[in-house]
């Protein structure tokens, strides 16, 4: 048999071919079976994807690098769920692309940071984390306080969410932009927006500028509905289907 | 190839490999590394059998042990009750009140208290509850919403300027901002404020502000000014405020009307928590 070997290792096409038909059959067994398996994302009630605003602000997160401070999983150990609230599900992230559970936490996990806090303290604390965490090491970012939100293509980033498999209908898309502006403005009428992303849905002038859309603003609409999808007063954990 | 031949130095095999005249030994791998290579795999096999492993068509392997990490956190926090004991069983069914009458249980009281505020409250309130500007003091006798035991147990329940349905709820006007009064008025208005708080202020401005207060502000901060907890209205006679007491601050909160929000954490807590950070926060500010 080892003779057979030393062709392969003489000839490197082959010796390619053969290493990638090795490798997958690793990557078909572990990953594959996660896209049909029934009990990889359990079944909730709640999940959606994130409206315009939410998703600016998500894209602002990523930008600034927050995920390499904080991540967003609550695992399911004592002191984790004791501290923070209800372990984290699969579904939760469902619609994240990418994820953002992280493994590294210089500050707190932020999977349940929603509602926790008043836009008011998001914003002192975005501006300057020591104003109201003395012992703080997060650098300041009071630019976003300042700096306008750029949406002008809302529309293609919510369309190339869909091709990833978030299930934005044909009406989302077309009407990204205005729902945007909707759930930043206190006084736009909420009947179309709230029939599109739920009734649920925060909807607020989220950084005290009324005049502007600031990144602020996305960024703390995305902070504020954090881990608030699901009611785990009515979610069942120890039902056998959500057993893991 | 399969050019071996014996190496006259070491004694050893050679692989019969030979590149421009160098030759390589073929020695055996160590025997201790061999042998756990071998114990990695069947310890690997031991472990596919016990814990969850192998996926499958319609679910997965779930080994010998049925290991679930969630059933086990489950079981963690119910150990921690048990743990927590008798006073924590205690806290759950007892009201405010025989909180109060019993030393114990209020020690206790404080104890869960004080480790929930650290996490949850201290973000705004400041370590302790010293509060900062826009975030209430919670370790003086000046209250915006009542400082009874019943009152705060309350506001930590429903939160204020919340999502909650019963929020507490208020909100002063904007009244420069949205033009109800002119600035003229509200640099009157601003010396009335310093006056009412015991401190020198403009004697004319006063006099002329008087008026527009009984008009504009009496209906919540009362017509002596000593304010309204059912409206969150601060008293204006002392200078406990949320946004400062300096002229530029009065001016500025007659401007926007500023409110801050609190969140309702009825959802977030049990019960017995709940119960706990009211008597944590009321014991530490002296109790009204």
């Amino acid at each position: 048999m080892w003779k057979h070997h030393t062709k392969l290792e003489k000839h490197s096409l082959p010796l390619v071919i053969s290493i990638l038909i090795v490798v997958s059959i690793g990557g078909i067994i572990e990953i594959a079976p996660l896209f049909w398996l029934e009990s990889t994302i359990e079944k909730v009630e709640g999940v959606r994807p994130y409206t315009p605003l939410e998703l600016a602000g998500r894209d602002i997160y990523i930008r600034e690098g927050c995920y390499t401070c904080h991540s967003q999983m609550v695992r399911p150990l004592r002191d984790e769920v004791e501290r923070y609230g209800h372990y984290s599900l699969a579904a939760e992230s469902m619609y994240d692309h990418p994820f953002q559970w992280g493994s590294k936490r210089t500050g707190p996990d932020l999977a349940r940071v929603g509602g926790k806090y008043s836009d008011a303290w998001h914003k002192d604390h975005l501006i300057d984390p020591r104003s109201v965490v003395p012992e703080s090491v997060m650098p300041p970012y009071a630019f976003l306080a300042e700096k306008e939100l750029d949406y002008r293509d809302i529309k293609e980033k919510i369309r190339a969410m869909t091709r990833v498999g978030v299930p934005y209908t044909q009406e989302m898309i077309d009407n990204a932009a205005e729902d945007l502006e909707t759930q930043a403005d206190p006084f736009a009428s909420p009947t179309q927006f709230q029939a599109r992303y739920g009734a649920k849905t925060l909807k607020r002038d989220f950084d005290g500028e009324p005049e502007k859309i600031t990144e602020m603003d996305a960024l703390v609409a995305y902070l504020q509905m954090l881990g608030t999808l699901v009611d785990f007063s009515t979610y069942q954990a120890q039902a056998p289907e959500n057993r893991r | 190839m399969a050019n071996r031949e014996t190496d006259e130095v070491t004694g050893v095999d050679t692989t019969g490999h030979e590149w421009d005249g160098i030759r390589e030994l073929d020695n055996p791998l160590p025997r201790w590394w061999l042998y756990m290579f071998w114990a990695g795999i069947a310890a690997a096999v031991v472990y596919w059998v016990l814990m969850p492993a192998w996926p499958g068509v319609s679910g997965y392997t779930r080994g010998v042990l049925s290991q679930s990490d969630r059933a086990d956190v489950a079981v963690a926090l119910k150990d921690l009750q048990t743990i927590r004991g008798a006073q924590a069983a205690k806290l759950k069914n007892a009201t405010l009140e025989q909180i109060e009458a019993d030393p114990e249980l209020q020690a206790y009281a404080q104890a869960v208290g004080q480790s929930v505020f650290g996490d949850n409250c201290a973000t705004c309130h400041g370590v302790g509850g010293v509060g900062a500007k826009g975030y209430a003091n919670l370790r003086d006798d000046v209250w915006l919403w009542g400082g009874s035991l019943e009152q705060i147990h309350h506001t930590i329940q429903v939160g204020i300027r919340s999502d909650n349905p019963q929020s507490r709820m208020s909100q002063m006007p904007a009244f420069g901002r949205d033009q109800m009064l002119t600035s003229a008025q509200i640099n009157d208005l601003t010396e009335y404020v310093v006056a009412l708080s015991g401190r020198t202020a403009d004697a004319a401005a006063v006099r002329r502000a008087a008026p527009i207060y009984q008009e504009q502000c009496s209906a919540c901060h009362a017509a002596d000014g000593t304010g309204d907890q059912a409206q969150g209205a601060p008293n204006l006679t002392d200078q406990e405020w949320l946004y400062g007491s300096a002229r530029a601050d009065i001016q500025g909160q007659i401007w926007n009307g500023r409110g801050g929000v609190m969140p309702s954490w009825q959802s977030r807590f049990d019960p017995e928590t709940l119960k706990a950070l009211a008597v944590y926060i009321h014991s530490n500010a002296g109790g009204q």
